[in-house]
């Protein structure tokens, strides 16, 4: 058997010292498929995703894509690794004021130089991508358009089209469904689901819909309190886990 | 006991009783009076008749004294607009480290606590007398206005944008280029142009201390009792800054 993709061992993450948000998560993620992440609000999923790219400095422990150690790299090493790694986030960040093509390039900042970048004279290769990705994602005549003018669904897209465009070995998506309404949300699920699945890249998303989660996740983590407390596949997830995950139970 | 709904102010009513004091005591003792005001308004009045007609005879002189405000204008804020773009990114607490943007905030505000014509004196003593001097001073005066406030654009963007950037793997000066400049371009432009609108009028006045442009005209006109040729230049200045506010206008609007 060969090594998983992401192995995350040991992880803690404390923002201030002696109080832990994350509290020894140990995962590893498969080379295919979609990961939900579920639990409630301020348990650590957001932290835990951004310890991945480093948007956010993990306290202890060690992550390790393809067996590179992640935690600790620096500089050019950091940004090679961050270029792996798509992001897909709950408020889209698209960069406001630059067009919907513009977005979709920055995907490629990581690999083209500078002055490409600042002149906007990407490889053709590139172009042509961002393009088939538009196409991919349902927004075809939209390139031109600046990224605020674009309704959120839309924005989402693009987004999404974004992190395809770093064609990256993991995408991490941030409660990429939590800004839409139900009807958005579940075509901007299937659509990750289908890109990523078609280019063959695993996703792990932080997700607040227990629904969204077993419809199009293979896997199901759920967190509470900083600490993993059910993973399994989707229809192992009971009502008892639920209580165990969220609280309570009147909400069931 | 009735409840107030308004409570009395009380330190509010001290001080507004207290400067309107001092407004009464600083008007004796500077010997304001109305009947100085009274024989000013006289002289002021044979003064604005002799201004009339205005004397457009020697406008070579005029016009290349309006040239040269024009000239320190356009190069003093397009100095000082390329030497803030680094200065304010360096300022913005968002974005700098705070070993940097101590000392270039210092900088910024060193720049800014003279006035221009201070400036414009120290730089005429330095360099001598001449265009030079005057476009100096201006673009010492850009500088700190432009990325003072540039600083501040910068400090109100939104960091999830740059967040994104930063996530795709960019470098930092591609950060900036996509992440950064971008929501902040428009509002950058804003100010290039208020400067330039504010350095036009400026340019006009370091000429008096020797600093090149139409100001030393003016002034010479002055000490010469020229007043008709005082009254020409006066209007080219106001239609030359009219021209401006039109111009800035259009283009701001247009921003938009």
């Amino acid at each position: 058997m060969t090594a998983p993709l992401l192995e995350i061992t040991g992880l803690e993450k404390e923002y201030q010292p002696g109080r832990p948000v994350l509290r020894g998560i140990t995962l590893s993620i498969g080379a295919e498929g979609m990961t939900a992440i579920i639990g409630p609000s301020g348990t650590g999923k957001s932290t835990l995703l951004r310890c991945i790219n480093r948007l956010v400095e993990p306290t202890r422990g060690s992550i390790r894509l393809r067996g590179e150690e992640l935690t600790g790299l620096r500089g050019a090493a950091l940004r090679r690794a961050r270029r792996r790694i798509g992001m897909v986030f709950q408020e889209y960040n698209l960069v406001e004021r630059l067009s919907v093509m513009e977005n979709v390039l920055s995907g490629r900042l990581g690999h083209v130089p500078l002055w490409r970048a600042w002149l906007r004279r990407y490889p053709p290769a590139d172009v042509e991508r961002a393009f088939a990705l538009l196409d991919a994602v349902g927004l075809p005549d939209h390139a031109a358009r600046r990224a605020d003018a674009l309704s959120g669904g839309q924005r989402q897209r693009v987004g999404i089209a974004r992190a395809l465009m770093q064609s990256p070995a993991l995408l991490l998506a941030d409660e990429p469904t939590s800004s839409l309404d139900p009807k958005t949300a579940v075509e901007v699920m299937e659509l990750m689901a289908r890109l990523t699945g078609e280019a063959g890249v695993p996703v792990v998303v932080n997700i607040h819909n227990v629904d969204l989660a077993r419809r199009f996740a293979g896997r199901i983590i759920g967190m509470t309190g900083g600490a993993v407390v059910f993973d399994g596949p989707p229809d192992d997830l009971r009502d008892h886990h639920l209580r165990a995950i969220y609280g309570g139970e009147d909400w069931l | 006991m009735r409840r107030a709904a308004f409570p009395a102010n009380w330190p509010l009513r001290l001080a507004l009783l207290g400067l309107a004091l001092y407004a009464l005591w600083a008007t004796a003792q500077l010997g304001i009076t109305g009947e100085r005001l009274a024989t000013g308004m006289g002289e002021a009045g044979r003064f604005l008749a002799r201004m009339w007609p205005p004397n457009f005879a020697r406008w070579e002189l005029l016009l290349e004294g309006m040239l040269e405000s024009i000239q320190i204008a356009l190069l003093s804020t397009a100095l000082g607009i390329v030497l803030s773009l680094p200065l304010g990114l360096m300022a913005a607490r968002n974005l700098s480290p705070w070993w940097l943007r101590g000392p270039v905030r210092g900088v910024i505000a060193v720049c800014r606590s003279l006035h221009y014509v201070i400036v414009a004196i120290l730089f005429v003593k330095a360099l001598g007398f001449g265009a030079l001097a005057g476009v100096a001073a201006l673009t010492v005066a850009s500088m700190g206005f432009v990325a003072k406030l540039f600083a501040e654009a910068i400090e109100e963007i939104s960091m999830k944008q740059v967040e994104a950037v930063r996530a795709t793997g960019a470098s930092g000066a591609a950060v900036l280029l996509y992440g950064v400049l971008p929501q902040v371009a428009s509002r950058f432009v804003g100010f290039c142009i208020y400067q330039l609108d504010s350095n036009l009028r400026n340019s006009t006045l370091v000429g008096i201390v020797g600093a090149g442009g139409i100001g030393g005209t003016l002034f010479a006109a002055f000490k010469r009792f020229d007043y008709d040729f005082v009254a020409a230049i006066l209007l080219s200045i106001i239609a030359l800054i009219f021209a401006a506010e039109v111009i800035s206008g259009r283009i701001r609007q247009a921003l938009r």
